[in-house]
């Protein structure tokens, strides 16, 4: 049976536990033996994206030693297994830590390109807004982006597109950045709420219910706007849509 | 001095302003969308372009020699500038030996860079920018946002009013083509008139020892053809090996910048005419530094065509100025920090590593990851502030101990709910116009422990 590691990432794990546990769940529908090492905590990306990518060294050593063992790592966040990608080194194993380069899937590549799922037994009727988050479009194309000449597909839509009475709205501006951009959404504070206003309003404006996407962390500092504003919109990470029922 | 994040601020004060300006030039990306979907090719230009660019970059010093010696066969004055000094005081001469106090100068923003104009004028020598949106900046007294479209910060009305001031247009006159035609004919005095013209250079070609200006108003042919003298200032990276190397720069170029299938004038210069004096300024400036920069090198390769500002989600809600370089956007903040760290630290961080930049550059230059890497160097050098650092060895030590982690976000999470006046505040540049995610019970990892019955 092949063997999953699950990372949840270390503001999912505080702020966002149902989607690691629809997340966790998902996989167990496709006969995925799934752990949760205890001993993790962050990718290190909050660091390295500031600058400071040498202060990552112990959450590195950490990541390497808790996921060594798996056939395959599967994280619910396209930000952080890009940069697990493209950044995870270690001195004490860097033969481990390279194969776990190789070996990390963000949740919906895995569920696609991996565990070739054909069929979910899950529904969801609202009117859906798709966010097409930065680093799992441009960094793992999980979709095509509208910069390139180039021919169209999406991941995530084609998970969401099993999922009974679940309607996709379409968007002015299909995949812009919504502002959130790690510690950018606080040094840059005007500019990051704005884009992101912009981003919710998209959606807002196409009649959106609920607006998802594979990185929780756009969809928090786009659920702070929604909520200042007064909305009824929702956000809702892709794995709790694709585990409803 | 106020930094990106603080001038940003003050530009979106007025978020209708900031609305039109972010619509202005989404819908010139748009247009660059249409027009390069209208080539099957187009993904494969890009490649070839980035790999002729990058051939060149790593034999620059023959191509640069090539050129040079061609363009002297070809009658042309070469001279070598190190540094916007050396640029700004070879034209200076050029002018001085000639008695000449007036010069018109089409786009170049290589001279912006140098800040050409406020050395000449310091100097009694008046210049006349010959662009449209040049001149209106120029009138403004205000440096350009934006290296394709210099003045697309200002409403036409804003224009109109400039004009009045200006050029004597009726007060209140705000229709493109009326206050255009106020700007020819006030340049058709200046084009008569100046016994020297000023251009910049988009490809110099090393085989045959010409160059290539490209614009939309002839303006730089207007002021050449009428000129005794043509100073051509260009940076050392505009190089390209050969002739039949432009068709594929040419069909990239304008398409990137404005969504037009070429530059309405891609003019060629070669030998000076009769009676006509031809000077070639080849500038360094930093350039042979950061071409010496390996995970910087390829920055060099930029053929100034805009599309990276155009597409940047945070060029279009903070505006050019907000960078305060020359260049603006996402290339002129991985070109800024090499010329000086110090003054432009804040640049790679202006950025939310979208990638979108990188997408549409013709030449493929990789910024978002070179935005990356800047931050690194920057702090490495020390260019960062004690909040941040201190902020970020505290967040390290949490993630280096998974207990402490977990301890310290179930403390955290109470806090939010006991306390929340600790986060809710203005202190907290989140909640400003952001609410809080609302703090779970339990976190994921206490969860799984009690359900799954984890002994680890």
């Amino acid at each position: 049976m092949m063997t999953v590691g699950l990372f949840v990432p270390c503001y999912v794990d505080q702020f966002y536990p149902k989607a690691a546990i629809a997340t966790l769940e998902l996989l167990e529908k496709f006969n995925v033996k799934v752990s949760f090492p205890a001993k993790q905590t962050c990718c290190g990306q909050p660091m390295a994206n500031s600058g400071f990518s040498h202060l990552t060294q112990a959450s590195d050593e950490l990541f390497t030693e808790g996921f060594a063992e798996f056939d395959y790592i599967v994280c619910p966040s396209g930000s952080c297994v890009l940069h697990l990608k493209d950044h995870l080194h270690s001195v004490k194993h860097p033969q481990k830590a390279e194969e776990i380069r190789s070996k990390i899937y963000e949740l919906v590549e895995f569920l696609v390109d991996i565990l070739q799922v054909q069929d979910l037994k899950a529904r969801f009727p609202h009117k859906v807004g798709v966010h097409q988050s930065c680093h799992g479009l441009r960094g793992l194309k999980l979709a095509q982006m509208t910069e390139l000449v180039a021919p169209g597909f999406s991941k995530p839509v084609h998970l969401l597109n099993m999922v009974d009475d679940l309607e996709i709205i379409s968007l002015s501006r299909k995949d812009e950045c919504c502002g959130f951009g790690g510690t950018f959404c606080v040094t840059e504070e005007a500019v990051s709420v704005k884009m992101g206003k912009d981003r919710v309003a998209d959606h807002v404006l196409n009649g959106a219910e609920y607006i998802t996407g594979v990185d929780l962390s756009c969809l928090m500092h786009m659920e702070g706007i929604l909520k200042r504003q007064g909305s009824m919109v929702q956000i809702i990470h892709i794995a709790e849509i694709l585990n409803a029922n | 001095m106020k930094d990106h994040s603080r001038l940003s601020e003050v530009f979106n004060e007025d978020e209708q302003r900031v609305n039109w300006h972010d619509e202005t030039l989404w819908w010139i990306r748009q247009k660059r969308d249409k027009a390069a979907n209208m080539l099957p090719e187009w993904e494969l230009l890009r490649e070839n372009a980035s790999q002729i660019k990058h051939h060149t970059l790593s034999n620059l010093a023959n191509y640069l020699e090539q050129f040079e010696s061609k363009a002297l066969a070809n009658g042309i004055t070469v001279h070598w500038a190190a540094n916007a000094v050396e640029h700004n005081e070879i034209v200076l001469s050029i002018l001085n030996r000639n008695g000449i106090d007036q010069i018109v100068k089409s786009k170049s923003m290589l001279t912006e860079e140098c800040h050409l104009n406020a050395f000449l004028e310091s100097n009694g020598v008046g210049v006349v920018d010959s662009d449209l949106g040049e001149r209106i900046v120029q009138l403004a007294e205000e440096p350009p946002s934006h290296i394709v479209l210099p003045c697309i910060h200002k409403k036409k009305e804003e224009i109109g009013e400039l004009f009045h001031k200006h050029l004597g247009t009726a007060h209140g006159e705000a229709d493109p083509q009326v206050l255009t035609e106020a700007a020819r004919q006030d340049l058709r005095s200046v084009f008569l008139t100046r016994r020297a013209a000023l251009t910049g250079v988009n490809f110099a070609v090393a085989e045959t020892g010409e160059i290539v200006i490209c614009t939309n108003e002839g303006n730089a042919d207007m002021g050449v053809h009428l000129a005794d003298i043509h100073i051509a200032s260009m940076g050392i990276e505009k190089i390209i090996p050969k002739r039949k190397d432009l068709g594929i720069f040419l069909r990239l170029l304008a398409r990137s910048a404005t969504g037009q299938p070429i530059t309405t004038y891609s003019s060629h210069f070669k030998t000076p005419r009769l009676g006509q004096e031809m000077h070639m300024i080849l500038v360094d400036n930093g350039r042979s530094r950061q071409l010496g920069r390996e995970e910087f090198r390829n920055s060099l390769k930029c053929i100034r065509c805009g599309a990276c500002m155009n597409t940047c989600p945070v060029y279009r809600r903070s505006g050019g100025h907000s960078y305060q370089y020359t260049i603006s956007g996402p290339i002129g903040s991985i070109l800024a920090p090499n010329l000086d760290m110090q003054k432009h630290a804040d640049l790679p961080f202006a950025s939310t590593l979208c990638g979108s930049c990188t997408n549409v550059c013709p030449v493929k230059i990789d910024i978002h990851n070179q935005l990356y890497q800047w931050r690194q160097v920057l702090v490495a050098a020390g260019k960062t502030t004690a909040t941040k650092r201190w902020g970020m060895k505290i967040a390290s030590t949490l993630f280096a101990y998974p207990a402490l982690f977990g301890a310290a976000g179930k403390l955290g999470r109470s806090l939010m709910k006991i306390t929340p006046y600790l986060f809710k505040n203005r202190l907290n540049p989140w909640y400003h116009q952001r609410e809080m995610p609302a703090p779970p019970e339990q976190s994921f990892r206490e969860w799984y422990k009690k359900q799954r019955n984890n002994k680890d």
